[in-house]
This record gives C-alpha cells, structure tokens and sequence, in this order.
C-alpha cells in the first residue's frame, strides 16, 4: 500500500467518524421535539415575535444581554421601538430587563427565571435546535392540579413556569394511559384534551409560538443572516485567492524536476 | 561579527537601505538563512502544509485574542456578559470571537495532523529528537492554554469542566487537595480561579507557547526537514555543497504555503460564517448558560480535542487496575526472565515492580487515571527513543506496519468520541480496550517496530514533477 493510499484510507475514517459524530447527542434521548417553522428571515414573523416577547415574557424574564435599539435590525424605527415595544421606564439604549424583582421571582416560583437572551442557543441539543425544543416546549403545557402553579408540561416536567400564554392557548389537560414497559408501570402520553377553548385556535397558536420562538431564536444571535451574508463574500474571495495562489505555486514548480 | 560593508553612493535608494539596516542587524542573513538558502527537500506532501498552518493559527489567536481582551472582562460576575458584549454590542466582535473560539478547535485539527505525519514519516528519529521534543512541549503549553481558556466564557461547561479537571489533581497522593487549592485559589472554582486563568491565558502560556515555537524551528532549520521518504538530503550534495534533492524554502515552499493557506482559510472562515457552533463541538449548547455553581450539568463532556484523553482517563476504573497490574507483573517476568543485564539491574527492576504493584493496590483507580490522562501526552516525549525502526519512513516499514497506525488512528478517534458520550457499561469496556491498545501501541513500540520485512530504502527521495 502507498502512502497516498494510506492517506485515503485516514481521511475516509475521518469522514466515517464525522458521520458518527452527527449522532453524538442523538443518546441522550427524552421525548421527541417538534420541529419549529424557519422564519429566522421573515421579519413581519420576527416583529410579531417581537411583540409577544415583550408582552408575555419580559415580565419576568430578563434579556440583559440585549438591547431595545436592535430590534431596529428587524426593520423597526426607534419611534416604533418606543411607542410599542418598550413597556417599561426603561431606555431605548438599555437592555432588556424583567419588570419583576428577581429576588420576588425566585419567592413566586421558587427559581429565579433564567435570562432569555441567549436560551434559543443554549436549549439545542439531543433532538433539534433551540427553537425546536422552545417551540414544542411553549406548546405542551397542560393543566396539572398537583403542581404549585396549577401548570405542568411535557419537554420540561414539573417546570417551575406556570402557562404564561393559556389566555391563547385556553386550558388543555393531557390524557395519559398506564402501560407497562419491561415489567414496570410507566404513563405514555396519549394526547391533550381542551377543556376550554382559547382566545387563538389551535392553528393560531401553533402559529404565534412559531413566531415567538423565531424571534428568540433571532435574539440569541442577531447577527446570524448578516453574518452568513458577509461569508458569501469572504468565501468568494478565498476562492479567488485560492484559484490564483494555484496559479502561483504551478509557475514556480513547473521546473522542479 | 560581520565587516563593515560599504555600498556605492549611486545604488538605489532600497540597496542602501538594507545595506544600512545589514550592518547594524543581520536581515538578510538571517533571510538567506531561514527562508531564500534554506534547502528543504523537494518531495514534500499535503501532510507537510501543517506546520506552517499551525503557526497561522497562533497569529490568528494571538490577534484575535488581543481585541478580545479590549472588552473582556474577567470577572465572575461580568464574564459572561462581556462576551455576549462582544458578540453583540462591539463592531464585528462576533467575527472576532468566532475566529478565536473556531482557531482553538483549528488549532488542535491542524497540531494533530502535523503529529501525525511525524509518525508517519519517521520525523522525530535522529537528529530531530530536539524538534520532536519542543513540538511535544508546544502541545503541552496548547493544552493548559485551550483548559485556561475555555474557563473565561464563564458559561456551565465553561465553570464545570474546570471543577472536574482541577479536581482531578486533588487525587494526587500527599499534595494532591493544597494543589488543587492552589491551582483554585479557592475551595471551588470561583472569582479567583477566573483571574488566574486569565493571566496564565493571555500572558503567560502564550510566551511559552511563543518561545517553544521559536525553539522548535531553530532545531528544525539547524537540522534541516525529514521527508516523505525519510531520506536524508543531506547525504547527497552537488558540487557547491548544496543538497541534490532540496530546493530553497523560498520561493518554493512559500507558494506552496501561500497556496496551503488559502485552503485553510477558504474552510476557517467556512465554519466561523456558516457554523460556528459545529453542532455543539466547538461552542457546547451548555455554555451558552451562565454558569451555576449550584446546578451541575447532567453530562459534563470537554471539547473534543480533549475528549481522548479524557477517556483514558475514565476508563481507569479498579476493574481495570488489575489488568494493569497483570500488565506490570507480565512486563516485569519478561524483563528478568529475557533480558540480559547484570543481577543489579534484575533486582533493581523486581524491586521497582514490587513498590509500583503496591502503590497500585493502595492508592485509589482515580488517581491512576489521571496518570493515565497525563501519560497519554507525556509518553508521547519519548517517541524517538521508543521507535527502533531500522527505516524511518512508513512507506519502507512491513505493510501491516500501516495497518497498525490505521488502527492507532481509528483507535484515537474512538476513544475521542467515547470522550464526549455520557460512560454506559459497553462504551466504558471499549474505551478500556482502547485505553490497552493506546498504551501498548508505544509501550511496546521498541520490540514490534523491529518486526518484519523492511524495504530497501533509495538514496535518493522519490520525486515526480507535477
């Protein structure tokens, strides 16, 4: 065997491996997310997300790592930032804060709610993306007497959060059957059942949750379509420099005997 | 000490210039010596632009890293934010902390590959042991730079990896909780530890870093480079004294280089544009979180260029502690019973056994396994004098030589991949198989590499024009 063969055979192991690895989180298992729809270029889709976001989850959770001024890149002026999105005292150059005290927070719900800046990042993982896990996560609350908040949901048991958007969503409770697996009890969920209906059909919802989660999917990282945007151009660049540093090194070593 | 060097008064303008600067401090010497008068050998492969990447990606990091200090901020409680400052609030600091966060990972890509190709080629047997040896010591300071910074996130992955790889230190017998302590600066990992990561990052591994590449290349020009044929070119002069099968480094590696370099550039910035988390590889979804010293994560992996280490390190369990002791009994009766030396020696290594058999018996598998995670590197030191190899090169060893470094690749990848799984039983037993295979691939080394047909080595490189 030559080198050049041994050269391949390693590289195709390194591919083989990198195959593997696109399984490495596939084991940690736990149940299946729902894929969230894409609308990371829809900016309508964003500002309504936008909306929801200050409306419903900013009353708790803090961005503190974002700021008012921008949502200018989701093609709002700072007018409109002002007068619709900015429901605080804060500025429009101050980041994102809950209205609510942490520390009164963490003596409601027993848990300080987690800094939403970045979770669309940070919640990707064994089965999809971030958005994935905050899409099926916003859409599986149901109601559960034996929990504190009267709230429980499937992604994230016994989740401190109680059902931020039911008024949208309305009361749902979830039906479970008891199976048995490998010799021991266990409850498969089944379904949801509306108890009663919501401001939004279900369709509706689906719909906004996409948007919410779009948008923080967004906010997670607010440079992600423009950052794609100037790869094309540096890729494009390389390439050339690639194509004439060829060129390059072939003059030279044309004479190499 | 160089004469004094006139020049005509009617030379132009830029002879006169570096006539002036060649007096007072040797340019174009050290030019000639390094790059335009340096002869490598003409036979080079693909495998030999890894050298000059490596070095690319150490400029990449050291600029990068200086922007990234303007507004980093290390601090346990404005860490984190500091960096989500830079990805959003600094102008293309998101660029910038994306190179620096895709050039670690690049980094260890590009260090491995060059490894690897100087076990290929044969490259740290004699007179390069010195080069080997500097190289060894740079992946060393690579490593304590890519653990120190990863800390600076101050993320979960970021906060827990620290605690479980500085905690490993306070497994060492006697020293081992004040040394722990000592690398802390705390009983956990807290402000203090930030701190002193952060000094040991940006100043002082870095000059060791720098001062072993320079260390490395002085050894390697002072020698000149192996090939892919492990032919020295040396042996074969012309009759200026210039070897036959070299040719100036410059132009003729510097195209190639440049050439080399655009590659690498064209998929860095691929992945730091277009991915730049790498499916969680190079930025883990967990560091994303700040961190919590109150909430550990379920799994706690390191990033991948660590992870086959780290599973050298997890498969020492006691289980395997006794395979490891029949190892040292086995290696122990062959050594009195073949070798052949005065009854001193004899009695010196049946003692030596006898002391490491109880210290395996008495002190605990973690301990052993952190000896395991640590000799993983350090064994790699004495690869020069490991090998006895009559060839240098791979492509004059037996074939099934290569069969054995494919297994050793395959073997490494596994064990990196086990690395960033959570342990279940069946993944523990093949990471310790894995772990045997490791150790014995250079334990043993010094008697299978003698073994079989060798091929009869050219005195010339083999060289096609392209």
């Amino acid at each position: 065997m030559t080198t050049m063969g041994l050269t391949k055979k390693f590289l195709s192991g390194v591919l083989l491996l990198c195959a593997l690895g696109t399984s490495v989180h596939a084991s940690t298992g736990g149940p299946a997310w729902d894929k969230a729809p894409d609308r990371i270029n829809d900016l309508g889709a964003l500002q309504n997300g936008a909306k929801l976001f200050v409306n419903y989850c900013l009353n708790c959770h803090s961005a503190a790592f974002m700021r008012y001024t921008r949502l200018t890149d989701l093609g709002l002026t700072q007018e409109q930032i002002k007068s619709n999105l900015l429901l605080t005292d804060a500025k429009i150059g101050d980041t994102m804060k809950a209205s609510i005290d942490p520390k009164q927070a963490k003596a409601w719900f027993g848990n300080t709610p987690p800094d939403l800046t970045v979770i669309a990042r940070s919640r990707a993982g064994a089965n999809g993306t971030g958005a994935d896990y905050l899409y099926t996560y916003m859409r599986t609350f149901y109601r559960d007497d034996t929990k504190a908040t009267g709230w429980n949901n499937l992604v994230f048991p016994n989740v401190a959060m109680p059902h931020v958007l039911w008024e949208l969503q309305g009361d749902r409770r979830a039906v479970f059957e008891e199976v048995e697996v490998h010799g021991q009890k266990v409850h498969e969920f089944k379904g949801f059942e509306q108890i009663t209906p919501g401001t939004l059909t279900p369709a509706q919802y689906d719909n906004a949750v996409a948007d919410l989660v779009n948008y923080l999917q967004w906010m997670a990282e607010p440079v992600q379509t423009s950052r794609k945007a100037v790869g094309l151009w540096v890729l494009g660049f390389l390439a050339l420099l690639m194509g004439l540093t060829w060129k390059l090194n072939k003059a030279y070593w044309k004479d190499v005997r | 000490m160089a004469e004094f060097h006139e020049i005509s008064p009617n030379a132009s303008a830029g002879a006169k210039t570096l006539n002036w600067i060649d007096n007072r401090f040797p340019l174009s010497a050290l030019f000639k010596a390094h790059m335009s008068e340096y002869y490598a050998p003409k036979n080079f492969n693909v495998w030999y632009v890894f050298g000059v990447l490596s070095l690319l990606v150490l400029v990449i990091q050291i600029v990068t890293g200086i922007f990234l200090v303007m507004h980093y901020k290390p601090d346990a409680a404005l860490a984190f934010g500091s960096v989500e400052y830079i990805m959003r609030d600094v102008p293309w600091g998101w660029m910038i902390r994306y190179m620096h966060s895709t050039g670690a990972s690049a980094f260890f890509a590009v260090v491995y590959l060059h490894m690897f190709r100087g076990l290929m080629y044969g490259s740290y047997r004699k007179p390069r042991e010195l080069v080997w040896l500097f190289g060894c010591g740079i992946f060393l300071a690579l490593m304590a730079e890519a653990f120190m910074g990863y800390l600076l996130p101050w993320g979960q992955m970021s906060y827990w990896g620290a605690q479980v790889i500085v905690n490993l230190f306070s497994a060492i017998p006697f020293i081992g909780p004040d040394l722990a302590l000592l690398i802390r600066g705390d009983f956990v990992v807290g402000d203090a530890t930030l701190n002193r990561f952060f000094s040991f990052h940006v100043i002082a591994v870095p000059l060791v870093l720098l001062g072993l590449v320079v260390a490395h290349i002085i050894a390697l020009h002072e020698v000149g480079s192996n090939n892919p044929d492990g032919v020295e070119i040396k042996a074969t002069k012309d009759a200026k004294g210039l070897p036959l099968d070299g040719i100036p480094f410059h132009p003729y590696y510097s195209v190639h280089d440049i050439f080399a370099v655009s590659v690498f550039l064209f998929v860095f910035t691929a992945i730091v544009f277009f991915a730049p988390e790498m499916g969680g590889y190079f930025l883990e979804y967990n560091n994303f979180i700040p961190a919590d010293p109150f909430q550990t994560p379920l799994h706690i992996a390191p990033v991948w260029y660590f992870t086959p280490f780290y599973s050298l390190l997890r498969a020492v369990t006691t289980e395997l502690m006794y395979v490891l002791m029949a190892c040292v009994v086995l290696a122990a009766v062959v050594a009195l019973l073949k070798g052949r030396m005065p009854a001193l020696f004899k009695a010196i290594i049946g003692g030596g056994a006898v002391v490491v058999l109880a210290m395996m018996l008495s002190i605990d598998a973690k301990f052993w396994g952190v000896v395991a995670m640590g000799g993983g590197v350090v064994i790699l030191f004495f690869l020069p004098w490991l090998d006895n190899s009559p060839v240098k090169s791979i492509r004059y060893r037996p074939s099934w030589h290569k069969y054995f470094y494919a297994v050793f690749v395959v073997d490494f990848f596994i064990l990196g991949y086990l690395g960033t799984l959570p342990p279940t039983p069946l993944f523990s037993r093949i990471a310790q198989v894995g772990t045997l295979f490791y150790f014995g691939f250079f334990l043993l080394m010094p008697w299978w590499s003698r073994i079989g047909t060798f091929k009869p080595v050219p005195g010339r490189v083999t060289y096609t024009a392209h």
